[in-house]
């Protein structure tokens, strides 16, 4: 909480459940913390600007939508290309999240991952395929691991 | 999920305005009455078709820590393990992925110390190593999954 003061915390202790399904969602989460809806409003257009908040929507569940297939594909890039090649990855449409990681040699030599999501694992081999390609010579292995099993999904929660 | 679902689901998947009556104007952008609205999102939430709406907050930007991790379990002990794991709150989430590496979970906690003393909790508890993989640097988080 670094980069926050009491009234954000509270404001994000307030919303990171969800934001009320009410007519004036603003208002009732200022009653919540104590302040007044323009300030809450202006809070939170401050915390997006600054990247604080990523977005205010929906997160739709991926299984729900029929986005069954969802591989974690992951990289050995050289390092001295990676930000590069990672800007290029991350801009495909079916990428949701393209991060650089250390490896663990000599089990893991993979240091760029790409989150792919399809309704089919043939789709996702092929968005794995066309990843492969923009690469090219710089793809020295990847690989795609599924999950097979969802043994735990909460999310980060600040505690109160 | 009707059409008017789905038009939701694609709808508000970022941009929510910050206005004194949001759902108002999110509502006449779709032609439907705002208590409509109101009522498709409880239910889409209340059916899990939603995971949650509102603010996505960025868990570093606010000093707090992300770590993926992943561990090679044997098959024999690997509920065991998975007990162990999911009981601790520091972990958000938990995947059994098909490699060697076959448990894959994120360790999310206000500070980084708190983050290394669950990994070496695990450690000890398991009795396995813990791979750590923290973010080095991130080129692309976000998604509109069409539903």
């Amino acid at each position: 909480m670094s980069q926050s003061d009491a009234l954000d915390r509270a404001i994000i202790l307030a919303t990171q459940g969800g934001l009320p399904l009410v007519s004036e969602p603003y208002r009732a989460v200022a009653e919540a913390v104590g302040t007044t809806p323009d300030e809450v409003k202006a809070r939170l257009e401050r915390m997006l600007a600054e990247g604080v908040i990523r977005r205010i929507g929906a997160v739709p569940n991926h299984y729900a939508l029929g986005y069954r297939a969802n591989g974690m594909s992951v990289w050995d890039v050289p390092d001295e290309a990676i930000d590069e090649l990672g800007a290029r990855i991350g801009s495909f449409p079916f990428v949701s999240h393209c991060y650089h990681r250390p490896r663990h040699l000599p089990h893991w030599p993979y240091n760029l991952f790409a989150m792919l999501h399809a309704r089919t694992r043939e789709e996702v081999e092929a968005q794995a395929r066309l990843i492969a390609e923009a690469l090219g010579e710089a793809d020295r292995g990847h690989l795609i691991l599924y999950s097979t099993r969802i043994l735990k999904k909460t999310g980060l929660r600040l505690n109160a | 999920m009707d059409a008017l679902d789905k038009a939701i689901v694609n709808q508000l998947q970022g941009g929510f305005p910050i206005t004194d009556r949001p759902y108002a104007e999110v509502a006449e952008t779709l032609g439907i009455p705002e208590a409509e609205l109101l009522a498709r999102l409880e239910s889409l939430l209340s059916r899990g078709i939603l995971s949650r709406f509102g603010p996505m907050y960025h868990a570093e930007r606010l000093g707090g820590s992300l770590i993926l991790t992943a561990m090679q379990v044997p098959s024999e002990d690997y509920e065991r393990v998975a007990e162990i794991v999911n009981a601790m709150p520091e972990i958000a989430h938990n995947y059994e992925r098909e490699h060697v590496l076959n448990m894959w979970f994120v360790v999310a906690t206000e500070t980084p110390e708190a983050a290394q003393a669950a990994l070496d909790a695990i450690a000890e508890k398991t009795g396995y190593p813990v791979y750590p993989m923290p973010k080095l640097k991130e080129f692309f988080v976000g998604l509109r999954l069409e539903a």
